[in-house]
């Protein structure tokens, strides 16, 4: 009769070796995804945080949290870069990317793991930046910092700019190293066309980093070379053109959103296929439009400058161009939904935050028919309709893959197993409290309320010089629902974060492949052993899962002889 | 009507119908804008792909749910045709979208001849509106069924003019002049806001958009602009405070805002931001108010942007013979 033995625990990468130090200078392309990973999250955090703040601001007119217009300004600037710089740009690649890009390709590491680690130190001194500037009291010039109010402001902005370049060279190092790593080390067996989509989907948002973001670079010292030596560049008053300073910015921040987007919709294009059970509908459509969406990204700058005063023609040019990005975005939706048609659907929280995305990302996307459409444009540019529209393509979007992602691979980056039904739960009451939010805004936006705006005090009162001006009461109705759909969907994220974290404190074991999935980094241990692989896995089909059979017992999916 | 100093009760708030417009749009000051057809298709667009992708989506969660034995069935896993007409498709309805998104927008760009023209000043914060014969108002009064032209610049930063009842927006650009047209064909009062973030007050920088009757326009820009010279100067000068938008940082009570209060500050001797001492004397006020950056008071910021060109002569005069009648 065989004694009940302790199984030993193999090292991971985790334990392997021990000791910060170890942490600090490791090359390890997991555990710099996973440091990622935390300091990303607890930069999601502080710009949720900020988020309430204005929420609670805005739930009726006049000073609710603070009580003047340039505190304000503060407060959504710092939310707005936050989540911008330290968020959504790095969220996905930096931390699923890093993880799970070289056991993808079944490698032991990224191409240039030194790199790889200065882009980790790059961010850190980048938040630095960010914190101190939050220290001296904040910056009022919008995330935009478009000039001469960026330049004339008396607030840090040299600071927060500086934080935002040193910022992008973290971003062009992580691209440079998934260009080349995709480029020389796919393994035997694996061509262009039999790689993960979620790589096709990291290819394509590294080229925008590695073209468009020095442009963002160069911007942002141009602007701090004017506030400090005052040369005259973007200030009309020296000589500069501000209008100059919206194309630079946008020819790096329109792409930027496709930076944003395209992992995400990579992860997306993973999670559906694998909680279907059925092999991805269209792959080389879904790959080629993420190509496609990646360049003509470049193309569309000028959408967010119809009323700056550009000339008719090129407001034609851009609208025109602006509405063929739409092509590629509805192909992969489209082929989401073949892939789900005659599944196996399970709804596991991966699966349920899929399934918010293409809700959420839905109608963020079709909006934006409004926003490239150039006679609606004028109506609802810079108003409150706008900040809902890109809030549903980037936290119905980026945040959504974002959580998809991490409820896909947290198994595998821990080695421990969540509760389902919390997670599931928490997705519902995501969707409810996002829909809450920011629905309402579209409403108002195009019925009258700007962004930025501090105090709609005059938009709701009637007004005792104009008696005939009508004044707009239902505003403070839409504020308020969405004031409280704010606090349930931040509440959403609490529970993912208690369920999460809680997992690590006794949640089951994790097995290799907890969902059935055939991409390469389930065939690895959980969490995997610091060099990933004993020997180089073979490259099958990344999406054929007839040979994968879930065995009861071990609780895992397990290879069919 | 709502009282600001209580809570609102849900019950209090009207119904979007009472305050005019429709469910998605607000009152328009035209008959048949321009945009509000274009609005609605594309809307129709959104919400008939929103429900097809999402029904789509609910009805194979739900008709696919995974069940205990049941294999997924077996579907082709690519078909060209297929992705060609969920592309061809959708570009063919944007197309449309764009034409007429296009078309709409050349209608609203196009200025006929014979527009009346006002030029607008932004300025942080406040809209200063320049009408044909010299006068300035801080709100915008139009004749009805005319088209107006407005001709715009900002003397600091980027503002932006929105009129939501017109459906119009541009920006005003410092250093450069940016237009916009419309014809207003009811009368009426609507709202006009800056969309574009401008700094502390940005929220409070509003003006109203008066489409008054041909003959009511007349007379008023006769009344309006006859006040220099049928008023005592003081109180000339007390309309012009209140039209130039100088009490949004200069109160008249004492109470310190952006900038100094002007209770009782005529005659004084006050201390400089440098160290030295200025008296508040005619020449004194004349130079802020046309070079502000001069000699800045202990203690408050350097933050007035110039009048120069926005004031003649006659009213500083008014303007000076108002603070001193603040005691």
């Amino acid at each position: 009769m065989a004694t009940t033995q302790v199984e030993p625990v193999p090292d991971s990468y985790l334990t392997d070796p021990r000791g910060l130090r170890s942490w600090l200078v490791t090359r390890d392309h997991k555990r710099i995804g996973l440091m990622f990973l935390v300091l990303i999250s607890a930069s999601l955090a502080l710009g949720a945080v900020f988020a309430l703040l204005i929420r609670t601001e805005l739930t009726l007119p006049g000073g609710q949290v603070v009580s003047t217009g340039a505190a304000y300004n503060r407060l959504f600037t710092l939310h707005g870069a936050v989540m911008i710089f330290l968020f959504v740009i790095p969220a996905i690649p930096s931390s699923f990317g890093n993880f799970v890009l070289p056991i993808m390709l079944g490698a032991k590491d990224v191409a240039f793991p030194r790199l790889n680690l200065a882009s980790l130190y790059l961010y850190v001194v980048g938040m630095v930046f960010f914190l101190l500037v939050l220290l001296l009291g904040g910056i009022d010039t919008g995330w935009t910092f478009y000039p001469p109010y960026s330049t004339s402001t008396a607030t840090p902005v040299v600071l927060a700019v500086v934080g935002a370049f040193i910022l992008g060279f973290s971003s062009i190092f992580t691209g440079i190293n998934f260009l080349v790593t995709i480029h020389t080390m796919r393994p035997p067996g694996m061509g262009w066309f039999r790689m993960p989509l979620f790589l096709w989907s990291l290819y394509g948002t590294a080229v925008i980093q590695v073209l468009a973001t020095p442009v963002l670079a160069i911007t942002l010292l141009l602007l701090a070379v004017e506030r400090v030596l005052g040369i005259g560049i973007f200030d009309d008053k020296l000589g500069g053109d501000p209008i100059l300073f919206q194309h630079f910015f946008w020819f790096y921040s329109h792409p930027a959103v496709y930076i944003m987007i395209l992992p995400a919709m990579g992860i997306i294009s993973e999670v559906i296929s694998v909680f279907s059970r059925k092999h991805i509908f269209g792959y080389d459509f879904i790959a080629y439009s993420s190509i496609a969406i990646a360049l003509l990204g470049f193309l569309v700058w000028g959408h967010h400058m119809f009323v700056s005063g550009q000339s008719p023609l090129v407001a034609m040019i851009f609208s025109a161009l602006t509405f063929t990005v739409a092509i590629p975005s509805a192909i992969k939706v489209f082929n989401w939904l073949a892939t789900m048609y005659k599944g196996s659907i399970e709804l596991t929280p991966a699966m349920c935050f899929a399934l918010n995305f293409i809700f959420l990302f839905g109608i963020g996307g079709l909006t934006g028919l409004f926003l490239g459409a150039l006679a609606t444009d004028l109506h609802v540019h810079d108003t409150a309709f706008v900040v809902a529209h890109f809030h549903y393509t980037m936290a119905g979007g980026v945040l959504m893959a974002f959580l998809a992602g991490l409820f896909y691979w947290w198994p595998k980056i821990t080695g421990r197993m969540y509760r389902v039904g919390w997670g599931q739960l928490a997705a519902l009451v995501v969707l409810i409290g996002f829909n809450l939010t920011y629905f309402p805004q579209f409403i108002i936006g195009a019925r009258g309320m700007p962004r930025r705006f501090f105090d709609y005090t005059q938009l709701v009162q009637p007004d005792p010089d104009f008696p005939m001006l009508k004044p707009h009461p239902e505003f403070v109705y839409y504020q308020i629902i969405s004031t409280v759909g704010g606090f349930l969907f931040v509440g959403g994220l609490v529970l993912v974060a208690i369920n999460l974290i809680g997992s690590c404190f006794g949640g089951r074991k994790a097995p290799a492949n907890p969902w059935g999935a055939a991409t390469l980094e389930w065939q690895c241990d959980s969490p995997p052993p610091r060099e990933n692989f004993a020997s180089a896995p073979e490259a099958g089909d990344c999406y054929d899962y007839d040979d994968l059979e879930y065995d009861e017992q071990a609780q895992e999916y397990v290879k069919l002889p | 009507m709502i009282d600001l100093d209580g809570l609102y009760s849900l019950a209090e708030l009207p119904l979007l119908a009472q305050t005019g417009g429709s469910f998605w749009l607000p009152d328009a000051a035209t008959k048949d804008p321009a945009m509000d057809p274009v609005f609605y298709l594309i809307l129709a667009v959104c919400a008939l792909f929103f429900f097809l992708v999402v029904g789509l989506m609910g009805l194979f969660v739900v008709r696919y749910a995974r069940r205990p034995g049941v294999k997924p069935q077996k579907t082709t896993t690519h078909h060209t045709l297929l992705e060609i007409v969920w592309s061809v498709i959708p570009l063919i309805i944007v197309g449309v979208i764009f034409y007429q998104g296009f078309a709409a927008y050349m209608e609203m760009q196009n200025a006929p001849s014979g527009c009346y023209e006002i030029r607008v000043t932004g300025r942080q914060w406040q809209w200063v509106f320049t009408y044909p014969n010299g006068y300035s108002d801080d709100n915008l009064h139009v004749p009805v069924d005319l088209p107006v032209k407005l001709t715009m610049t900002s003397t600091d930063v980027i503002h932006s003019l929105w009129i939501p009842a017109l459906r119009v927006k541009m920006d005003l650009v410092p250093g450069r002049y940016t237009s916009v047209w419309f014809r207003a064909d009811k009368e009426g009062t609507y709202r006009l806001l800056c969309t574009e973030y401008c700094g502390d007050e940005h929220s409070n920088m509003l003006a109203a958009v008066v489409v008054h009757s041909a003959e009511d326009f007349q007379e008023w820009l006769k009344g309006a602009a006859d006040y220099l010279t049928t008023l005592p100067p003081a109180e000339a000068g007390k309309i012009l405070y209140q039209r130039r938008g100088c009490f949004q940082c200069h109160s008249t009570d004492g109470t310190a805002g952006t900038g100094p209060s002007l209770l009782g500050i005529y005659g004084r001797t006050h201390t400089l931001a440098d160290g030295g001492t200025v008296v508040v004397d005619d020449n004194y006020i004349r130079q802020s108010i046309l070079e502000p950056q001069a000699k800045i008071l202990a203690g408050y910021q350097p933050v007035m942007s110039t009048y120069q060109g926005l004031v003649t002569d006659d009213e500083i005069t008014t303007l000076i013979e108002f603070i001193k009648t603040l005691k």
